[in-house]
């Protein structure tokens, strides 16, 4: 019988972008199982909202995570809007699907690279996050930032984008669909590329479901759920409907986040096309009181914000579950009978946002 | 097999997507939160800023009047800009130099 050995992958890894460590059980080459452990950037976010009032606490939140920033501040001031009864204006709710989803798109791209790279492919990464840095200058030209917005404010948002706005979004997204064109088929129909992810880290719809896994992992796997779906922001008016691939592997969760890079676009446009004239944002008076629990979709899956107000300016308590805290079980069960070096690929397929989990 | 073959070529007949930075620095995008500015003449250094400043980079005082700001502290997000009852604070789009 083969002798157990266990090695510890991470918390510092050429293949990890942030730091967790998975204590990796191996009988020779293949893995038996995987304990995760965390807690090497925990910053103490959720304690601050008690010194900062419920209108700075919207910057404090898009630092939570330093890839989808703005979907950070979108949970918590619907979250905050909901429970104090603030009606956001159309216009407002327009900009904050736009906003959305270009960060979908740099998250997507990032993670794109990232796995290039995790598989050697050194080219695809640089030239994925070549077409990255179009969307973060849209950003900046846009928002007045290229990742870290600070667009969204309780009551709607801060920022208008205008008719030239518009127009350079128009080309870039016309630009990112060539560029994206040119990169998926060397991509999706490499023999090295296929032989890495086909069949790698598969995990059952059923599996998937029992684990609590959110986002492109779950929908990679069948499950046909995406909190944009309930509606919230504007995407009721948008005709959205969920991506969804059934084989559960590695390749059909970058399938996954391929197809929601083309339907952002898609999102964007049809945002752009159908943006009422309107007021950006209200005046909000008053302080919070109540609780309320707020979810929107991120990148990685769904983030969820639990909000406790008790009438003061600062929140009596504020609560985050991030995506990548509920797709880590998942990922625990994929690692099982895979072999070691495909570990980092499998990790990174999952796209883990370690310092959105700590917080 | 080839798949990536003509991406390739492409890349090579292109111009580099990257600058020589330092030497050659990338003009700011209009409308950038580069960094923060204030006209001391129309303040009057009644220090809503610095209380609503999320990240209690400014410091403001009155008997001497002095506006502080904390660079390494600040975040940029123009809060303190639209709070101000005198619009004496703006954003400008170019990075500000705190060597």
């Amino acid at each position: 019988m083969a002798k157990i050995t266990v090695i510890p992958f991470g918390p510092q890894h050429p293949v990890l972008p942030e730091p967790i460590q998975l204590r990796l059980e191996l009988k020779d080459e293949k893995v038996v199982s995987a304990i995760p452990a965390l807690g090497y950037v925990h910053r103490g976010l959720e304690k601050l909202v008690e010194t900062k009032d419920y209108l700075q606490t919207v910057y404090l939140v898009e630092r939570v995570c330093g890839i989808c920033s703005f979907i950070h501040s979108v949970a918590y001031c619907q979250g905050i809007e909901e429970m104090m009864g603030v009606e956001v204006p159309p216009r407002a709710r327009f900009l904050r699907v736009i906003w959305s989803e270009t960060h979908r798109l740099h998250s997507h791209l990032l993670w794109l690279g990232l796995l290039a790279d995790s598989f050697g492919f050194e080219n695809l990464f640089m030239q994925v996050w070549r077409a990255r840095e179009a969307v973060l200058d849209l950003q900046e030209s846009t928002a007045g930032s290229r990742v870290i917005l600070g667009v969204c404010c309780v009551g709607g948002v801060r920022r208008d984008i205008d008719e030239a706005g518009r127009d350079q979004i128009k080309a870039t997204l016309d630009r990112l669909e060539q560029d994206l064109h040119r990169i998926v088929k060397p991509i999706l129909k490499d023999y090295s590329v296929q032989h890495r992810t086909v069949g790698v880290g598969q995990i059952s719809r059923e599996l998937t479901f029992e684990r609590g896994a959110v986002g492109p992992v779950a929908r990679a796997a069948g499950i046909a759920q995406d909190l944009r779906q309930t509606g919230y922001a504007a995407y009721s008016e948008l005709d959205f409907q969920p991506v969804v691939e059934t084989a559960g592997d590695c390749y059909a969760r970058m399938l996954v986040r391929f197809r929601e890079m083309s339907q952002s676009i898609e999102l964007i446009r049809r945002a752009m096309e159908r943006m009422p004239v309107s007021p950006i944002s209200v005046p909000v008076k008053g302080n919070p009181d109540g609780e309320i629990v707020s979810r929107v979709e991120q990148p990685r899956g769904e983030v969820v914000y639990y909000l406790k107000g008790n009438g003061s300016k600062n929140l009596a308590r504020m609560r985050i579950r991030t995506p990548t805290f509920a797709n880590i079980p998942a990922l625990l069960a994929m690692l099982p009978g895979c072999e070691l070096a495909n570990v980092p690929v499998i990790t990174l397929s999952i796209d883990p946002c370690i310092s959105c989990t700590e917080r | 097999m080839f798949n990536f073959v003509g991406n390739v070529f492409r890349n090579l007949t292109r111009k580099p997507a990257t600058r020589p930075y330092p030497y050659q620095k990338r003009a700011p995008i209009a409308g950038n939160r580069g960094h923060l500015v204030i006209d001391p003449a129309v303040c009057v250094y009644c220090g809503l800023c610095s209380k609503r400043c999320p990240a209690r980079a400014l410091a403001v005082t009155r008997k001497p009047n002095t506006w502080t700001l904390d660079p390494y502290r600040c975040i940029l997000c123009g809060y303190c800009v639209e709070v101000c009852p005198k619009h004496c604070l703006s954003l400008k789009p170019e990075h500000g130099d705190y060597s």
